[in-house]
């Protein structure tokens, strides 16, 4: 572990996986979404859901969904900035087989009518995992930059992505692949060493059987 | 990580003839590719944020149970008065653990060092001994390098999560990482460091961690105390010239394999020990009532 993790982060207590950790399952699924958000709906699930009010998950899934991070002192009160901001939050309990004990579901709507759904997942000391997206697997750590292509399941679009990555000189970390049955939705997911340009990423999302495109950047919002 | 063990950043410090703390930024600057004043700067700014969390507590903030909160005001003026039997030093330590994690629980900004549960203790012990003695801020940060490293080994070979290994991973962590800490700050060297861990982590083996109601409250508040005071008998025991007997990375991978063993009701479930007395099934009751 890094000294870093050791002593830090700073942060909003009580709790470095239902706090801290929730703030930033926010933080990424508003980045995922790419836009401030008009709706949210925010399923809880085990733990998160059993003693989550006590450790301000609800507050704290709020604050990252708003662009705050873990050290940002204004956590506690993200539901009354929601309020002013005009964003609709609603709570409820999340069904899941299998899950992580402290995973939460956000479904989102965005100000351009944009919706995502994301599940994700508080590992510990501070550090996440985003599990699927609407509805397909995904499964990375948010400590890269990533990219997440949704396509059509036929020959060809992963040389298409990793052949654009190439181009820009773009080194892939970790590349993972899924598909909910042969020839339909696919999913790959990406994290690179670098962050991607915009204008790559546009290129991508007009390519034909390429249904959704979702980066995550690095960069602050 | 370019060490495994005490002893290994013991014999780096001997080979290259630098302090414990130095093979520790050392490392960092390897890790993380900055220069060793950016590491220095990084671990300053965890003190100042430490610093600040300590200066901003209010006695009047309860945490959203309403268990946590309050106390600290109470030991600051019992000890204002000059009449506790533990002295002034150990005063000041012991209210600031307490402010430090009540201000946690009530979701103020702290340093999690190792976790947010545990994050009194070395805030406790350097804050009220870089005022009370007039050491130089240089030496603190000094310090901070020291617990880092010490939390990286348990964190390597043990664990630092309540979870795994039950509060003796949080508590005894954090006490190891300010025992050794403060052992540095008294003129300890790499000897004595160890010892320093070694002693102050066998004292709080076992530790299990069975909050009232799976928060961080009952009664993690009040064993930051625990925590903290022990790091500061251990410092005076070594700094005296006791030894341990067991050396530091074997008491280490004994509390692994405590932690490893510890029923799981133990280990942050609240399905065990005080989480299921009486009266802790009561207030949890409450609590789900309340939501």
């Amino acid at each position: 572990m890094n000294i870093f993790d050791i002593v830090g982060p700073v942060m909003v207590g009580p709790s470095s996986s239902h706090t801290a950790g929730a703030v930033k399952i926010g933080y990424v699924s508003r980045k995922l979404l790419g836009e401030n958000i008009r709706e949210v709906h925010i399923l809880l699930y085990g733990s998160f859901l059993a003693t989550g009010r006590g450790h301000g998950t609800d507050r704290a899934i709020v604050a990252g969904l708003l662009g705050m991070l873990p050290d940002d002192d204004r956590v506690p009160y993200s539901m009354e900035e929601a309020e002013k901001q005009n964003m609709k939050v609603t709570f409820g309990e999340a069904v899941l087989k299998e899950a992580h004990p402290n995973t939460a579901v956000l479904q989102m709507k965005g100000e351009s009518g944009r919706e995502l759904e994301v599940v994700a997942a508080s590992l510990g000391g501070g550090r996440i995992k985003i599990c699927m997206i609407d509805g397909l697997d995904a499964n990375f750590t948010a400590e890269h930059p990533t990219l997440i292509v949704h396509n059509q399941d036929q020959p060809g679009h992963v040389a298409e992505v990793t052949s654009m990555l190439s181009h820009k000189a773009i080194n892939i970390a970790t590349m993972q692949l899924y598909r909910d049955g042969r020839g339909g939705n696919a999913v790959m997911i990406l994290e690179c060493d670098k962050e991607i340009p915009e204008e790559a990423i546009k290129w991508l999302k007009h390519l034909e059987g390429v249904n959704k495109v979702t980066y995550y950047s690095m960069e602050e919002a | 990580m370019a060490y495994k063990s005490l002893e290994d950043i013991c014999n780096i410090a001997k080979q290259e003839n630098i302090p414990f703390w130095e093979v520790i930024r050392g490392d960092d600057c390897r890790e993380r590719q900055v220069s060793p004043e950016e590491s220095f700067a990084m671990m300053e700014q965890m003190y100042l944020a430490m610093e600040k969390a300590d200066q901003k507590y209010r006695g009047d903030q309860k945490s959203h149970s309403g268990m946590a909160g309050g106390d600290g005001k109470l030991l600051e003026e019992y000890v204002k008065q000059g009449k506790n039997l533990s002295g002034p030093f150990i005063g000041q330590v012991m209210q600031r653990a307490v402010k430090m994690a009540e201000s946690n629980a009530c979701m103020r900004r702290i340093v999690a060092a190792p976790t947010a549960g545990s994050c009194g203790v070395l805030p406790a012990v350097l804050l009220s001994y870089e005022s009370q003695y007039d050491c130089p801020r240089q030496k603190i940060i000094e310090a901070l390098f020291v617990a880092a490293g010490i939390g990286q080994i348990i964190a390597e070979r043990a664990s630092i999560a309540g979870a795994s290994g039950g509060c003796q991973a949080e508590i005894g962590s954090a006490s190891a990482m300010a025992a050794g800490a403060l052992t540095y700050l008294l003129g300890g060297k790499e000897p004595e460091i160890c010892s320093a861990v070694a002693i102050s982590l066998k004292g709080l083996l076992g530790l299990t961690c069975d909050p009232i109601g799976g928060l961080v409250e009952v009664p993690c508040v009040k064993r930051n105390v625990i925590g903290a005071v022990n790091a500061v008998t251990t410092a005076d025991m070594v700094t005296a010239g006791i030894q341990s007997v067991i050396p530091a990375d074997e008491v280490i991978d004994a509390m692994g394999e405590i932690g490893r063993e510890m029923p799981k009701r133990y280990r942050e479930t609240s399905e065990g020990g005080l989480a299921v007395t009486p009266t802790a099934l009561k207030i949890a009751s409450e609590l789900s009532e309340k939501e």
